[in-house]
């Protein structure tokens, strides 16, 4: 009898505590993103489409050295290099990347190609709405990976 | 009462209560299922309905006029005649209960009292018990003229669990019947005027508020549709109109058992009632129509937090223990009320 007693005791016990955290629950903050409502709250290291970064001068870092190219396992970057001239500079070094393009059809954002980067210049956004009706669409090109060149730069000149 | 001159006056009072009733059910039914979608979305951390209306409020149009619009299908090797009346059965039964429930006290308007009870049966509880106890028809046989497994087995599942919880029911009232000494809802209401039942049967209500939620196939004794093991138990094989019948006859069960908890345990429509005539006549509807929510909140909120007995846990416990408790719990009434009268 007393085993009864404390089995419908503990068992009182362990339904309160399950209704209580429920009801704490409730009244609680949700998770849910509002998207397409209210902008997606991303995690910091989240690899969405990439960003080919410039230097403190404006100039863009990628020193075309196909390194990120080789590092990919899906092979969907292609990258034609150029010299850079006086009065034609486009990198601080000796080598630009006159295309540079990433077929995001066959990307898999494994992040390889940032981490083979030298110059930490191909670095992984936030963004992630490419859909396209057309294949064709999903092959970025550089204009389209490229930061903004600096306001304050730009300002400047 | 019914005298010559004022039968057509009394004649509209009651179909305008009539239709006050099940327009005022109806829409209950429709909006317990938002409040279910959306309490249950608040435990697990989400938004529920929000994008029809203001909180998601015109979801349950949205709903309704969905449902009314699909395809309604009827697989070819079901019993035609048993299928197409299971969910009609189902659903009319569930509705049928709500007429012998009392909401409030009377008013009288113009020389005539008008009860807040479509019809004031002498033996009301029993009434809504044998309609409830009617209602596993409609599950049964839809689960047997489907013609298929999940569907047998949902049905058989849900008149198995149906029979057996019917007795604790029963049992957990008899208390309650013993202490009012009447089976008419409003005499058991009118006797809690001092003391509510729930103080003086605390046994009984948990006896009475289990059962009742296995009766209503609700979680966590939803075993007859338990979609992880039965797809969609005895409503497998129903789509659209038919499938709405067997969702809104489980809801008006839930209302109807709530309803049935607040008149038998929370002294119904009792509460404090002031100020002018009006308020006067419309407290006693708000303060039943307060419990019956909180009593809905209850069963969503119990549905938000325990998981689904087994089936052999589910027998056990409603033959082992609720049973025997429903006895002693007689056992001992009937021995107070005994010593008492001595």
């Amino acid at each position: 009898m007393p085993n009864i007693l404390r089995e419908i005791a503990d068992s009182a016990v362990a339904l309160a505590k399950g209704f209580s955290v429920t009801f704490r629950t409730m009244l609680g903050r949700t998770v849910t993103e509002n998207y397409p409502h209210e902008p997606v709250h991303f995690e910091d290291r989240y690899r969405g489409v990439h960003i080919l970064r410039r230097d403190e001068n404006g100039l863009e870092k990628c020193v075309a050295c196909f390194l990120c190219a080789a590092a990919c396992p899906s092979q969907c970057i292609y990258i034609e290099a150029a010299e850079n001239t006086a009065e034609h500079r486009i990198s601080a070094a000796e080598r630009y990347a006159k295309v540079y393009n990433i077929d995001y059809n066959r990307c898999i954002f494994c992040g390889y190609c940032v981490e083979a980067c030298p110059c930490d210049a191909i670095t992984h956004g936030h963004g992630f709405e490419m859909a396209a009706y057309d294949t064709n669409a999903l092959v970025y090109r550089k204009e389209q990976l490229l930061e903004a060149y600096p306001m304050v730069l730009a300002g400047r000149e | 009462m019914a005298t010559g001159s004022n039968m057509p006056l009394l004649l509209l009072a009651i179909l305008a209560k009539v239709g006050v009733v099940l327009l005022v059910l109806l829409t209950t039914i429709a909006y317990a299922v938002w409040l279910e979608r959306k309490v249950v979305a608040r435990i697990q951390s989400r938004w529920g309905p929000y994008l029809v209306g203001p909180h998601g409020l015109l979801q349950p149009v949205a709903d309704a006029l969905k449902i009314f619009f699909k395809e309604d299908i009827v697989p070819t090797e079901v019993d035609r005649v048993v299928y197409c009346l299971a969910p009609f059965l189902a659903f009319s039964l569930a509705l049928l209960s709500i007429s012998v429930i009392p909401f409030g006290e009377s008013v009288t308007i113009g020389g005539a009292t008008i009860h807040f009870q479509i019809t004031d049966l002498n033996v009301g509880l029993l009434f809504v018990f044998a309609v409830t106890s009617l209602g596993v028809y409609g599950v049964a046989l839809a689960g047997w003229s489907s013609n298929s497994k999940y569907s047998l087995l949902g049905g058989l599942r849900s008149s198995a669990q149906m029979i057996s919880y019917e007795l604790s029911l029963g049992l957990g009232v008899v208390g309650v019947v013993m202490l009012a000494g009447s089976l008419s809802l409003r005499e058991i209401v009118e006797h809690q005027s001092g003391l509510w039942n729930v103080f003086v049967q605390p046994v009984g209500f948990l006896i009475y508020f289990t059962a009742a939620v296995a009766e209503t196939n609700r979680v966590p004794f939803d075993l007859p549709e338990g979609e992880s093991e039965l797809v969609g138990g005895f409503h497998t094989e129903y789509s659209s109109f038919k499938f709405a019948m067997f969702f809104m006859a489980e809801y008006a069960n839930i209302v109807t058992v709530s309803c049935l908890a607040t008149l038998l345990f929370f002294g119904g429509w009792l509460g404090p009632v002031f100020g002018p005539p009006l308020l006067r006549a419309l407290l006693p509807v708000f303060w039943f129509c307060l419990k019956v929510f909180c009593f809905l909140f209850l069963y969503i909120w119990i549905r938000g937090t325990l998981p689904r007995f087994r089936y052999d846990q589910l027998m056990a416990f409603g033959w082992k223990f609720l049973l025997p408790l429903g006895l002693l719990n007689v056992l001992v009434t009937s021995l107070v009320l005994a010593w008492r009268s001595t």
